[in-house]
């Protein structure tokens, strides 16, 4: 027996970011404390009511689609999926079946741990559908009634179904990690778990070969409903284990029970069966007569294409040739988003050293972003002020300790209103004394004193002890705030040696 | 004259003129529903003070100079399948029993900025479902011309309004011959326009692409001055298409010099009455004597026709009426023991024996399986006979026909039957799967004295000929002029 094969397709939902709902002009804005303030007789389904496409909606899956490198149709149409349940008020739900306006794409991923292998995860298709409401049931077990709320019935949303090419729940949640990346770069969602705007399903199963050669499948679980990428890696990981163990229990393989779907329970770490239905459910798709097909013209897409942004992973091979940063570098800037990665951009340029302006984003600005809870957009030291604060580095005005010593003094200065500016760093300086002090007169003249009154490290240097100049360096450093320790060591060492 | 019976277009003149205010106007209609719906039962909703409340300030808009709309303080009756804000729609459904929409139709809203006035909700088959009226689940409408006969349907209170002076005009809507077929069995003019043409928002869905709004009146300008009014793109609609609307109620009067009338061979086949065979020949007669061109054509396909509707419309019924589930509006089944209980109870005794029927017909043609076989093919033939229309029209400008095999039956004659039922509208299904044009007109009495109905067919967006048309043939005949003593 080989070891096994792990087969993981993921089906992915995302909200997509439209001021108004998909097939009229509610908000689709998520608002649970307010159920059922945000709808109209279209997607409340009420008698008479008809559906108008949001143009919005379609741009905005169009450009997803060309981002996961997916085939636009020319001609797409609207469908109607049909089944029962209360967060459905038509009864059927407008998605799209045989025609999705694309397919047959691919999203590269970097493969989980540091072999820098790319690996490269098909898409089947994406497609455009109507949410549906919020079922909110009775949880005390007292059996009064359950409540619908609308407010979210008619959200557009993007369906994005992978091919069963991911073969470990690490490699599941990468490829979480950068189809959210790049959606959250294109803007067309937020991809806020929590709130649902992104929703996984995972379908996984495992392939092994016996000795003599046959090829075995286990049956396969779709996995419903996960709510974190942590824990579609942990119940994959556990369906991994499970699955085997069926298999080693019972011997069943693909076809010979059917698709079971199963929950995962977050607390105990384990997946559990769901009751399935009794039967393959028929959704008698058709297409909504009261919905024009619709032709995507190659001026459209043109327009469409223009809009696009630069991708993560573009961005990654540009930003590590320009700024010559390293891979880890790299992905630890564009990986926060590009929000962050434009704040990079424009710090490393202004100050015109990218290693530095790497260092002092990826560790000070990252550092005390996390600890205040602040996203780039809410940081206080702007990049051009960061960037005004590095440049000094760069030509030698202040030292790298100095700036920060400026960065800290400028956080502390949050509760004064205004805003934090590049004048707030020379007054910063003034006041401390940090500038870099280029004036070897005056150093000399310091360094003079220093090596007067310090006869014994002045003898210790020179009977070949090399460690007492520092020392000396140490005493001159102390008097002149802002000296360049490079600059001190060479006029001490020559003064010694003069 | 009186203002009951008057033609649409004499009491607009009228009330135009000043000899008759709107609120006189909607009084007298609302007596004669008092004096004789009782009989004729083609009403399901009046609301007497809401009517007079609307002539009042449409005449106070009139005394204070105001331009008015063009339907100018005229009543109209509407069926209850179009949404009117704040009045009952029911669709003649015990499912929708009470229901009170929140907006208006679009139609609606078309008819308020024309300044007519909503007389009331008229009775129909439930959901539109039905070709005689009894498929209510209210009331049975009767024939105006015979109290014994069906008014046909599914907008039998409209026509039967229309034909009994209850209302000048009426809104109908035509799935399969729903306006058409009860303008010929009640004697007055009933238009379907293309499919597009007027925009379906708040009409409540039977076949979404079947189903128009289209207008009954007395006579052929009447029909002209109402479409006029409904006609126009509504982008609430995708399906509404935006083309100019012409001036039907001014172009209405201008004759067709030299109008190619074709007559298809098909129409004219075993199952088709004697009497009203004769009339539609004669009625051709007349267009002879003016100059019209006669032409046979065929039309090879519409033998299909009823079978492909019935699979067509059952289809998109089956899932338009998935929504009344008893969830959020609409009848809700006292007793049930969980979810798939309350569904099934609700539907269960909400809707009636057709509606069922027909939502069972298009599940199972949309089941898994069995979609290629019934819709997609059905969908296939229905481009077929789209095709043949489109090569008849490049010889002829119209084509006539009769609008049913015989003139109205009797109540309860076909109940039993609904395949003989579903034949009824073999003549006017052909328009609602190729979306065309269709006016009805009466041309005709049997010996029976019951109305006998001409049915002309148009290209897409070509009611303006239709009318036109129609109107040549109402100047040279005075069927339209007869009105029935509802006793």
């Amino acid at each position: 027996m080989s070891s096994p094969t792990t087969i993981i397709g993921l089906e992915v939902h995302v909200q997509l970011q439209t001021q108004s709902k998909i097939f009229c002009g509610c908000s689709s804005a998520y608002n649970p404390t307010h159920p059922n303030a945000q709808t109209c007789p279209v997607c409340l389904g009420l008698p008479g009511s008809l559906p108008v496409m949001n143009r919005r909606a379609f741009e905005l899956g169009v450009k997803t689609a060309i981002a996961l490198n997916c085939d636009i149709a020319p001609f797409t149409k609207w469908d109607r999926k049909q089944y029962y349940y209360p967060d459905l008020p038509k009864g059927y739900q407008i998605s799209q079946f045989d025609l999705p306006f694309s397919d047959d794409g691919f999203l590269e991923i970097d493969a989980p741990g540091d072999s820098g292998e790319k690996r490269r995860i098909g898409i089947i298709r994406a497609h455009l559908e109507e949410d549906a409401g919020k079922n909110m049931h009775d949880e005390s077990g007292r059996g009064t009634d359950s409540q619908v709320d609308l407010n979210r019935a008619g959200t557009p949303l993007l369906e994005i179904v992978s091919q069963p090419d991911l073969r470990s729940p690490a490699e599941a949640k990468a490829y979480l990690e950068e189809l959210k990346l790049l959606l959250t770069y294109l803007e067309v969602s937020d991809c806020n778990m929590q709130e649902g705007s992104l929703r996984c399903d995972a379908n996984v199963n495992l392939h092994m070969e016996a000795e003599d050669g046959q090829k075995i499948a286990t049956p396969i679980v779709e996995v419903k409903n996960l709510n974190s990428f942590r824990n579609v890696e942990l119940a994959l990981e556990y369906e991994v284990k499970r699955q085997l163990e069926q298999w080693q229990k019972t011997g069943q393989t693909l076809g010979e029970v059917a698709k079971e779907t199963r929950g995962f329970d977050a607390a105990r770490g384990v997946t559990f069966a769901q009751r399935g239905k009794e039967e393959a459910s028929d959704y008698r798709y058709f297409p909504d007569p009261d919905l024009v097909p619709v032709t995507v013209s190659s001026a459209f897409l043109d327009q469409v294409r223009e809009s696009l942004c630069e991708f993560p992973a573009d961005r990654r091979k540009r930003m590590a040739v320009a700024y010559q940063l390293s891979d880890y570098d790299v992905r630890v800037i564009v990986d926060q988003g590009r929000a962050f990665a434009n704040y990079f951009e424009e710090v490393a340029k202004l100050c015109s050293d990218g290693k530095q302006a790497s260092n002092w984003v990826t560790q000070d600005v990252l550092r005390e972003m996390n600890e205040r809870r602040l996203t780039i957009d809410e940081f206080p030291i702007r990049a051009a002020v960061l960037g005004n604060l590095l440049e000094r580095i760069t030509k030698k005005q202040v030292t790298i300790k100095s700036a920060r010593e400026v960065f800290v003094e400028l956080l502390s200065e949050l509760h004064s209103r205004t805003p934090i500016s590049a004048h707030h760093i020379d007054q910063i300086i003034a006041e401390k004394g940090l500038a870099l002090v280029t004036d070897t007169g005056e150093l000399e003249r310091v360094i003079g004193e220093v090596i007067a009154k310090n006869p014994k490290a002045v003898a210790d240097f020179q009977s070949g002890k090399q460690a007492a100049v520092g020392a000396l360096i140490g005493q001159v450093m102390k008097s002149v705030k802002g000296a360049d320790p490079q600059k001190v060591r060479e006029l001490v060492v020559a003064k010694l040696r003069g | 004259m009186s203002i009951i019976g008057a033609t649409a277009g004499e009491l607009l003149q009228r009330l135009e003129r000043g000899d008759v205010s709107s609120v006189e106007a909607t009084t007298a209609y609302l007596d004669a529903i008092a004096l004789n719906d009782g009989r004729v039962k083609a009403f399901l909703h009046v609301d007497w003070d809401h009517a007079i409340a609307q002539a009042r300030a449409i005449d106070e808009k009139r005394q204070r100079g105001e331009s008015l709309g063009i339907l100018g303080g005229l009543p109209v009756a509407v069926k209850d399948v179009v949404c009117t804000q704040g009045q009952p729609t029911t669709c003649a459904s015990k499912m929708l029993k009470g229901f009170v929409p929140p907006y208006d139709a679009h139609v609606v809203t078309r008819l308020k900025t024309s300044d007519a006035v909503l007389i009331g909700k008229t009775n129909m088959d439930e959901f539109a479902m039905g070709s005689s009226t009894e498929n209510s689940a209210y009331q049975v409408t009767r024939n105006p011309w015979d109290l014994e006969r069906t008014p046909g349907g599914s907008s039998g209170g409209s026509a039967a309004a229309v034909a009994a002076s209850m209302a000048p005009l009426a809104l109908g809507t035509d799935t399969g011959g729903s306006i058409r077929l009860p303008a010929g069995y009640c004697g007055v003019v009933g238009m379907k326009p293309t499919y597009g043409r007027v925009s379906r928002f708040g009409l409540v869905a039977y076949g979404s692409s079947l189903d128009q709004i289209g207008p009954f009146a007395n006579d052929v300008a009447g029909a002209a001055l109402l479409l006029e009014a409904l006609a126009g793109y509504d982008r609430r609609d995708s399906t509404s298409v935006d083309t100019p609307v012409p001036q039907y109620s001014r172009t209405v009067e201008e004759p067709l010099a030299g109008v190619r009338i074709g007559i298809a061979k098909e129409h004219f086949v075993s199952g088709l009455d004697r009497e009203v065979e004769s009339s539609v020949r004669a009625g051709l007669d007349v267009y002879k004597s003016l100059g019209a061109e006669i032409k046979e054509i065929s039309l090879p396909h519409s033998k299909y026709a009823v079978a492909v509707y019935y699979i067509v419309a059952p289809s998109e019924a089956s899932s338009n009426l998935a929504r009344y589930d008893g969830v959020h509006y609409g009848h809700r089944a006292a007793q049930f023991d969980n979810m798939i209980d309350m569904y099934s109870a609700s539907r269960g005794e909400g809707f009636g024996a057709e509606v069922k029927r027909r939502i069972m017909l298009g599940t199972y043609a949309l089941s898994a399986g069995y979609y290629d076989a019934y819709y997609l093919k059905a969908l296939k033939v229905r481009r077929l006979i789209r095709n043949d229309f489109d090569e008849a029209f490049k010889s002829v400008d119209v084509i006539a026909s009769p609008v049913a095999p015989t003139p109205a039956f009797k109540i309860g004659e076909l109940m039993d039957d609904p395949l003989a039922m579903y034949l009824s509208d073999i003549y006017t299904i052909s328009a609602n799967l190729a979306g065309l044009p269709g006016i009805c007109l009466p041309a005709g009495f049997s010996r029976n004295n019951l109305p006998i109905g001409l049915q002309l067919l148009g290209p897409p967006f070509e009611e303006e000929r239709l009318l036109r048309t129609a109107r040549m043939f109402e100047c040279e005949t005075d069927f339209h002029k007869r009105r029935p003593t509802v006793e």
